[in-house]
C-alpha cells in the first residue's frame, strides 16, 4: 500500500514535469505556426530543420550555442582542473581562502554575474561578441569544475605519485600516468555539467553577447518569443535535443549500474 | 623561463591562473557594481540611486512582489519536493539512479521553451495567465533544485540512527519528527537557497508566463541596464545581493559545508 502511494506520487510529480515538454514533441509532428494548433500529422518541420534555407539563422544560432559550450567547457576544464590541484596542495588556510573565492560565482544568481560582467567589459570598452561570452561563461563553470575535481583528488593515494617520482619518473610523466587516470571521472562529469550550463545559460549570455548580432539558441528563441510566436522549427529541434540527451543518460546510467554490480561482486 | 617553470613545478602554485581569472571576472566585476551602485552619472561619489529607490514606489513594489513571489514558490517547492526526495532515498539504488536522472533530465530542454511549453499547456487547459500560472512555472522550473540537495542529504544520513529510534520504540511518525527531519536541515537549507534565489532574479519567464502582466526585480534589473540606466540598475543590483548575502548568512548557520557540497551532483 505504502509503495503504491509513494510510486503514484513521484508518477503524479514526474507527469507534471514532462507534460510540457510532451506538448512540444506532440505538436512538432504537425505544421502549425502556433504551439497548441493542431493542423494534421506531418513530418514538413523535422523536414524544413535539416534543410536549413529559411531557417538559417537558427543553424547558425544552434552552432554558435555548440561552439561556445564546447570552448568554454574545454577551458574550464583545464582551468579548473589546475586549479583543484592546486588547491588540494595548499596549507589548510589558503585553501579555505581559495575554496571560497570559488563558490562566489555558484552563490551569485545569474543575473548579478550578468551585469557585474557586462559592467566589466563596458568600463575597459571591449567590444562585446563571441569572446565576452566565452569568457562570461568560463566564469560560472569553472567553479563546477572544481568541485567536481576535487573530490578524486581526496581519494587518490598521495604516495602513488611519490613513488613514481621516486622510481624516476618526470614530473609531467607522473601527472600524465598517475594522477590523470585519477582526476579523469572528476574531469569528464564537470566538462558534462560545464558544457550543459554554458548551453543552457540564458541571463549571462544577453547581457554579454553585444549587439553585431550574434545569437545563441537562448537569445533566438527569446527574441522569438518576444516577437510573439516561436519559430515552428524549433519544437523538432528542442524534441530531438531531448531524446538524444535520453539516450545519452540511459547509456551511461547502464554503463554505471554494470560498474557497481562488477565492483560488488569484486568485494 | 627556468625560473617560471619552477615556480610552477610546485603544485600548490597551480590555481594561481585561477586566483588571477577569479579576480579579473569575479572580484572586480562585483567591485564594478558597488563602484557604479555610489556613483551617480558624472562619477561623483554619491546616493542619489538609493534614494531614487526609496522614493519610487513601482520598484520597491516589484521588489517586495518578488520576494513573496520567492517565497511562496520556495514552500510549494519545498512541500512538493521533500516527499519525492525521501521517497527516492529510500528506494533500491538502481532505481533510484533513474529516477534522478528522470528528474534531471527536463533540464536539458532549453528553459525558455520549457516555458514557452508551459504557457501552451496552461492555454489547453484554459488556465487563465496570472500570478497562478506564474508561481506554477516557477515550482515547475525549479523543482529538480529543491529535490537534489534534500535526496543527497538523506542518502547520506547515517540508517542507523532511524533504526535506534524504532527500537527505542518511536512511532513512525515520531521517527520522521524527531531524527529524519531534523538530520535533513542541511539538505533543506540548500534546497532553499537554490530555489529562493534564482526565483528572486530571473526575468523572461515572469513575462512569458503572464504575458507581461506581471514583472518581477529581475526584469526591472534588466529593463534599467538596457536603458543604460548602469548606476541605478547597479544599486539594484547591490540590493538584490544584499538580500541574497543575508539569505546565505541566515542559511549558513552551522551547515556551510554541507550547502557547498551537498548540492551540486
Amino acid at each position: 500500500m505504502r509503495r503504491i502511494l509513494s510510486n503514484t506520487y513521484l508518477g503524479l510529480l514526474l507527469i507534471m514535469l514532462y507534460a510540457p515538454i510532451l506538448i512540444v514533441i506532440v505538436f512538432s509532428f504537425t505544421e502549425a505556426k502556433v504551439l497548441g494548433n493542431w493542423t494534421g500529422f506531418s513530418f514538413k518541420l523535422y523536414q524544413s530543420l535539416f534543410t536549413g534555407g529559411l531557417h538559417h539563422s537558427l543553424t547558425n544560432a544552434l552552432w554558435n550555442t555548440i561552439i561556445i559550450g564546447f570552448i568554454a567547457a574545454t577551458v574550464s576544464t583545464l582551468l579548473g582542473t589546475m586549479a583543484a590541484i592546486g588547491i588540494y596542495n595548499m596549507n589548510a588556510r589558503n585553501r579555505n581562502a581559495v575554496q571560497t573565492l570559488n563558490t562566489i560565482p555558484i552563490l551569485n544568481p545569474d543575473i548579478i554575474t550578468a551585469i557585474s560582467l557586462f559592467l566589466l567589459f563596458v568600463s575597459i570598452g571591449v567590444s562585446q561578441g563571441y569572446t565576452t561570452v566565452i569568457l562570461a561563461h568560463i566564469t560560472f563553470c569553472t567553479p563546477y569544475v572544481v568541485l567536481s575535481v576535487l573530490p578524486c583528488l581526496r581519494q587518490m593515494n598521495d604516495n602513488l605519485y611519490e613513488a613514481a617520482l621516486d622510481l624516476g619518473a618526470t614530473p609531467f610523466y607522473a601527472l600524465r600516468k598517475i594522477m590523470l587516470p585519477e582526476l579523469r571521472p572528476g574531469m569528464i562529469s564537470g566538462f558534462i555539467l560545464a558544457f550543459t550550463l554554458s548551453i543552457d545559460d540564458f541571463v549571462v549570455t544577453l547581457f554579454n553577447i553585444g549587439n553585431e548580432g550574434l545569437e545563441t539558441l537562448s537569445t533566438y528563441i527569446y527574441a522569438d518569443a518576444r516577437k510573439g510566436g516561436l519559430t515552428p522549427e524549433l519544437r523538432p529541434l528542442s524534441g530531438i535535443i531531448f531524446v538524444v540527451v535520453l539516450v545519452f543518460l540511459l547509456i551511461i546510467n547502464r554503463r554505471s549500474a554494470k560498474k557497481n554490480i562488477k565492483d560488488e561482486a569484486n568485494f | 623561463m627556468k625560473q617560471i617553470l619552477s615556480f610552477f613545478g610546485k603544485r600548490r602554485h597551480w590555481s594561481i591562473p585561477y586566483i588571477l581569472f577569479l579576480l579579473c571576472f569575479v572580484i572586480i566585476p562585483l567591485g564594478l557594481i558597488v563602484f557604479y551602485a555610489f556613483t551617480n552619472n558624472e562619477g561623483e561619489l554619491s546616493l542619489t540611486n538609493f534614494r531614487k529607490f526609496l522614493s519610487q514606489p513601482e520598484a520597491m513594489n516589484t521588489f517586495i512582489y518578488s520576494v513573496g513571489i520567492g517565497l511562496i514558490t520556495t514552500l510549494i517547492c519545498l512541500i512538493l519536493g521533500y516527499p519525492a526526495a525521501y521517497i527516492m532515498s529510500r528506494m533500491r539504488s538502481d532505481r533510484t539512479q533513474l529516477l534522478v536522472i528522470l528528474f534531471i533530465l527536463p533540464m536539458w530542454v532549453n528553459f525558455l521553451i520549457r516555458t514557452l511549453a508551459t504557457v501552451a499547456l496552461f492555454d489547453f487547459l484554459h488556465i487563465p495567465l496570472g500570478e497562478i500560472s506564474l508561481i506554477f512555472g516557477m515550482v515547475y522550473n525549479f523543482l529538480p533544485f529543491m529535490i537534489y540537495p534534500i535526496y543527497n542529504n538523506l542518502k547520506r544520513t547515517d540508517q542507523s540512527l532511524t533504526e535506534a529510534a524504532q527500537d527505542l520504540g518511536a512511532t513512525p511518525f515520531q521517527v520522521f519528527l524527531r531524527t529524519t527531519l531534523p538530520l535533513s536541515v542541511p539538505g533543506i537549507s540548500s534546497g532553499i537557497m537554490m530555489v529562493f534565489m534564482p526565483v528572486i532574479s530571473t526575468f523572461a519567464i515572469a513575462e512569458l508566463l503572464t504575458m507581461n502582466n506581471i514583472k518581477l526585480f529581475g526584469t526591472t534589473l534588466q529593463e534599467n541596464i538596457y536603458n543604460g540606466m548602469w548606476n541605478y540598475g547597479a544599486a539594484l543590483s547591490l540590493i538584490m545581493l544584499l538580500l541574497i548575502a543575508i539569505t546565505s548568512l541566515l542559511n549558513s548557520e552551522g551547515n556551510a559545508k554541507t550547502a557547498g557540497e551537498g548540492g551540486l551532483l
